[in-house]
């Protein structure tokens, strides 16, 4: 695992489209977004996770802990958007929204409300 | 004496609409109090505890259950099984065992070990419960990730949800907040430290977790 130090370039924040999350099973997108996070990449998704792909993420995320080196995620997002009755009428499912994942030791969350996930992120934490 | 008595006419009443023993998983994040409540349900009914509570994280890291716990409400009552399990995290850091709480290394790395197998049983149990008794803290911002993530899930199981606001004993504790973060939800302010509202909260879990319900497998 790469570890990042002061000296280092910099950290990488990706931004994955749509497009990209909907190409892939919900299995294949867990493994691609845990390798990411444990490569000390920050990621946002402009489609989510649903509730059950987040706690399956959580329980991958257990998995993989190693101590010294990857002591989990952070993740913040927005609930899945609510169907409007027509939607539901048309056997439209609800769609997970934004979501920002990254290692624990490098991204905080700051703040949280209806319109904003305020983050940091601490590049010297894995010196 | 009639065709039924009055015992077996709720019986059957009890059968037709709802149910007589329910599984009950108590969830939440680490440190909101969880065992703490489980103590509080168990004192209260059987006279019996479920296990320790400490103020380091994740004391609790092996899901302890005990069966046929009764709970009544007035006229009707409710058979259940308490499961207390392992808080969910979505980071388990041993240097925070040590720092703040002045474990040692071995004991800490220990510690954290066990409790990411604890969170990973937690989750497993999801497929096993018939309703949640959410603890959270009411002196914290509700809205974190792992309460969403939980919530979200249990949503989708269709399984029913109590919320416990627990700690209100707290100077800084804001029940309202919680009841106004999850309207969808029944949220009952408790201490289960002091055993506040706790009967309150006793009548909601009979009348939520004795609706007969047709939960979502995965």
């Amino acid at each position: 695992m790469t570890k990042l130090t002061k000296n280092d370039k910099g950290i990488s924040v990706n931004l994955i489209s749509r497009q990209k999350l909907e190409e892939l099973s919900s299995n294949e997108k867990l493994d691609f977004i845990l390798k990411e996070v444990q490569k000390g990449k920050v990621l946002v998704l402009e489609q989510g996770l649903t509730s059950m792909e987040q706690t399956s993420l959580i329980e991958h995320t257990m998995r993989e802990i190693e101590q010294d080196t990857f002591i989990g995620i952070e993740m913040e997002g927005y609930n899945e958007d609510k169907p409007t009755f027509l939607q539901k009428f048309l056997g439209k499912m609800k769609k997970p929204r934004m979501i920002v994942i990254g290692p624990a030791d490098l991204l905080k969350t700051i703040r949280k409300d209806n319109n904003m996930i305020q983050t940091k992120i601490i590049p010297g934490k894995r010196s | 004496m009639g065709l039924f008595s009055r015992g077996s006419f709720s019986t059957i009443i009890q059968k037709i609409f709802g149910k007589r023993h329910a599984r009950i998983g108590i969830y939440g994040p680490p440190n909101v109090g969880k065992t703490t409540l489980a103590n509080r349900i168990l004192r209260d009914w059987t006279g019996d505890i479920m296990g320790s509570a400490s103020e380091i994280p994740h004391e609790t890291r092996v899901a302890k259950c005990k069966k046929n716990v009764k709970v009544e409400n007035g006229k009707s009552s409710l058979l259940m099984d308490i499961i207390d399990t392992p808080g969910i995290a979505t980071k388990v850091d041993f240097k925070e065992f040590m720092n703040t709480y002045g474990l040692s290394r071995e004991e800490a790395k220990r510690r954290a070990k066990e409790a990411t197998e604890g969170v990973i049983e937690s989750i497993r149990w999801l497929e096993d419960v018939d309703g949640v008794l959410l603890v959270m803290d009411s002196t914290q911002d509700p809205f974190t990730q792992v309460n969403v993530t939980i919530l979200g899930n249990l949503e989708a199981r269709n399984l029913p949800v109590l919320v416990a606001a627990n700690k209100i004993d707290m100077d800084d504790s804001s029940p309202a907040t919680l009841k106004s973060a999850f309207p969808q939800h029944p949220v009952i302010p408790i201490s289960a430290l002091t055993g506040y509202n706790s009967e309150n909260l006793y009548t909601t879990m009979v009348k939520q977790f004795g609706r007969k319900r047709r939960k979502k497998r995965r």
